[in-house]
C-alpha cells in the first residue's frame, strides 16, 4: 500500500497512461521468447508452423472481443501505428482526385482527438485533402448531428475516437457509422481507451476500421491491432509500412510473437472479466469523485455527468495549479493538464477544446483506475488530495480574492 | 518533474504566507506596498506584500501568496525571506539569477523567478507611488 518513507507514488492512478501487464499474460508470453521463438512467417518446419498457431489463437482471442472475423484483424506496433495506417491508408485508398491535385477529399474528425490522430489528419491537409475538425460541445460530446452537418459530396472519411483519453467522454459511435455507412463514407475510430472497458461489436457498431493497443488492456507495450471490415462494405487501405507483404499486405514487417500473443492473452481475460471489472471501477470512481466533491467547493467535473468511461475521472479544482497539487499528494501517479508538467507550457487542448478557461485547465487532475485498484487506495487519494487542496487554497490569491467577492476574469492580468 | 532540495522544503513549509489585511485593508494603509503579478491563464499569480517601517526605511515585514507550481511557490517564499531587513534599494537590487541559483530552478522554471523579481518590484513601486518617494531609477539619474 503506502510506503511513507520514499517519495516514489505508491498508488497508481494513471491506467489510462498505460497499465501493467497482468500475470497471465505474462504466463503466456513467456514460452515465445525462447522455446516457441519461430517466425510465423517460415511455412516449411515445425518452428514456423508453431508460432502460426500462437498468432492464430491471439487473432480469434482479439476478434471475439471485437465480435470481428478473425481475418479482419492487423496486427501493428500500437495504437499509434494502427490510427496512422488507417487514416492515411484509408484516405490514400479512397481519395478523389490523384495525388498533387486540389481537393482529393474530404476528412472529418474533432478537436480533441489524440495526436495520434489529429497529426496524421493535419499531415493529409497538407498533401491536398481537406479536414474539418469538428468542435465538440462543454460537455466534450461529438454526436451524429454534428458529423452530418458537417458531411461534403467528397466526404471520404470520419475519424472519432470512443472515448477520450483525457477526459473519458463517449462520442455515439455507433449512430456515427450509421450515418457514414448511409453515405458511403469510411468510418475510423480510436477505441484505445475504449476496449476492455466496455463492450464493443463492430459490426452491430457500424465500425469499418478500429484502431486499439496492448498496454492500455494490461497486455505488452509495443502491440495493438486494426480491425479492417471485409463485408458489407469491405474496406481496404493503402499500406503504409511495405515489405515481406505480412497480415495480408497491409502491415509488412515480421511479427511481434511474443507481444501478439500477450495482446490476445489481455483480451481473452476480459471475455470473462470486462463486466465486473466495469461494475467495479464504476463503484470505486464515483466513491472517488463524490468525497471530493462533497468536501471542497469550486470543483468541477470534466466532461459529460453520464456519459463517460468508468474507470476515469478529470477534475479542476478552482484557484490551485495542478503541478503544485501533484507535488502535495506525490504518492499517488496521476496526470495533470497544467502547462507546468509538460515542455509545451500549454495546458491541454482537450480541456480548452471543451471551453474550460485556461485557468481552470492548469488546475484539472486526470486520475485513472484500475484492474487492482482498491477501495482504500480511492479512500487514501481522496483524503490526501482534499487535504492538499486545502493547503494549496490557504497559499492562493486567487482563493482570497474569491471570498472576498473579487471577480478575477475581472483583473486585468499582466500575461507574461 | 524532479525538484531540488531548497524548492521542496520551501513549498513543505512556506515562509510568511499571507497578507496584511483584506485587499481594501492594504491599499489603505500607508506602510503597505502589494505586488500582484502573472496571470491566471498563465498558470502563475504571485501576491507579495510589504510592509515598510517609515523611520528606519527598512522593509521589516513581508508577506505572499502564490498560485501556481511548486518552484513559483518556493520563489516567493524565497523573497519574502530576502526582503525582510533591506532597504528599498537593497529590494529592488534583487535579481531573478540570484533565487534560481539559490533554489537550483532548471531551465523550465526560470519563468518563476522572473514573476518574484516582478512581484518584489511591483511591491516597492507600489509602497513608494502611496508615499511619493521618487523611483530608483529617477533618483539615480539625478545622482549622475
Amino acid at each position: 500500500m503506502i510506503d511513507q518513507s520514499t517519495t516514489r507514488p505508491t498508488i497508481y492512478f494513471d491506467h489510462a497512461a498505460t497499465t501493467p501487464c497482468d500475470p497471465r499474460v505474462v504466463e503466456a508470453m513467456l514460452p515465445h521468447f525462447t522455446d516457441v521463438f519461430g517466425n510465423p512467417g517460415s511455412r516449411n518446419h515445425s518452428f514456423g508452423w508453431a508460432a502460426e498457431r500462437a498468432i492464430d489463437t491471439a487473432r480469434r482471442q482479439v476478434a471475439d472481443l471485437l465480435g470481428a472475423d478473425r481475418k479482419e484483424i492487423i496486427f501493428t506496433s500500437g495504437a499509434t501505428e494502427s490510427n496512422n495506417l488507417a487514416i492515411k491508408g484509408a484516405a490514400a485508398m479512397y481519395q478523389k482526385a490523384p495525388a498533387g491535385s486540389t481537393s482529393r477529399g474530404h476528412i472529418i474528425s474533432c478537436i480533441i482527438e489524440h495526436k495520434a490522430v489529429l497529426d496524421p489528419c493535419q499531415r493529409l491537409e497538407k498533401e491536398g485533402f481537406d479536414a474539418t475538425f469538428l468542435h465538440p460541445g462543454a460537455d466534450g460530446v461529438i454526436t451524429a448531428d454534428m458529423v452530418e452537418s458537417a458531411m461534403r459530396d467528397d466526404t471520404i472519411l470520419v475519424t472519432l475516437m470512443w472515448a477520450n483519453n483525457e477526459i473519458g467522454v463517449i462520442n455515439e459511435i455507433p449512430d456515427i457509422g450509421a450515418l457514414c455507412h448511409d453515405r458511403g463514407v469510411v468510418f475510423h475510430t480510436d477505441a484505445t481507451q475504449w476496449v476492455g472497458k466496455m463492450p464493443v461489436n463492430v459490426k452491430a457498431d457500424n465500425i469499418d476500421l478500429l484502431s486499439m493497443s496492448g498496454h492500455k488492456i494490461y497486455g505488452p507495450k509495443g502491440v495493438g491491432a486494426l480491425y479492417v471490415r471485409r463485408r458489407r462494405p469491405r474496406v481496404r487501405l493503402v499500406a503504409i509500412q511495405e515489405g515481406g507483404g505480412q497480415e495480408r499486405g497491409y502491415r509488412s514487417g515480421t511479427l511481434n510473437v511474443t507481444g501478439i500473443v500477450g495482446l490476445g492473452k489481455a483480451c481473452e481475460l476480459f471475455m470473462n472479466e470486462m463486466d465486473d471489472e466495469r461494475e467495479r471501477l464504476y463503484g470505486l470512481r464515483k466513491k472517488l469523485e463524490a468525497t471530493i466533491t462533497s468536501r471542497l467547493d469550486n470543483v468541477q467535473i470534466n466532461g459529460h455527468p453520464d456519459k463517460r468511461l468508468p474507470h476515469l475521472t478529470n477534475i479542476s479544482f478552482g484557484f490551485v495549479e495542478g503541478e503544485s497539487l501533484m507535488m502535495a499528494t506525490k504518492e499517488i501517479a496521476m496526470s495533470s493538464g497544467s502547462a507546468c508538467t509538460s515542455a509545451s507550457l500549454e495546458p491541454s487542448y482537450v480541456l480548452k477544446g471543451l471551453g474550460i478557461g485556461d485557468d481552470l485547465a492548469h488546475s484539472s487532475l486526470r486520475m485513472s483506475l484500475g484492474r487492482w485498484t482498491t477501495p482504500e487506495e480511492v479512500d487514501y487519494a481522496a483524503d490526501a488530495i482534499v487535504e492538499a487542496v486545502v493547503k494549496l487554497r490557504a497559499l492562493s490569491p486567487l482563493y482570497d480574492m474569491y471570498k472576498e467577492g473579487i471577480d478575477i476574469t475581472k483583473i486585468e492580468w499582466a500575461a507574461h | 518533474m524532479a525538484y531540488g532540495s531548497k524548492v521542496i522544503d520551501h513549498y513543505e513549509h512556506p515562509r510568511n504566507v499571507g497578507n496584511f489585511g483584506t485587499t481594501q485593508e492594504v491599499k489603505k494603509n500607508p506602510q503597505i506596498g502589494v505586488g500582484l503579478v502573472g496571470a491566471p491563464e498563465c498558470g502563475d499569480v504571485m501576491q507579495l506584500q510589504i510592509r515598510v517601517d517609515a523611520e528606519t526605511g527598512l522593509i521589516d515585514d513581508a508577506r505572499f501568496k502564490c498560485f501556481g507550481c511548486g518552484s513559483a511557490i518556493a520563489s516567493s517564499s524565497l523573497a519574502t525571506e530576502w526582503l525582510k531587513g533591506k532597504t528599498l534599494d537593497e529590494g529592488m537590487a534583487i535579481k531573478n539569477t540570484q533565487i534560481v541559483e539559490e533554489l537550483s530552478l532548471p531551465p523550465v522554471k526560470i519563468h518563476c523567478s522572473v514573476l518574484a523579481e516582478d512581484a518584489i518590484k511591483s511591491a516597492i513601486e507600489d509602497y513608494k507611488n502611496k508615499n511619493g518617494i521618487q523611483t530608483t531609477e529617477t533618483k539615480a539619474a539625478s545622482a549622475h
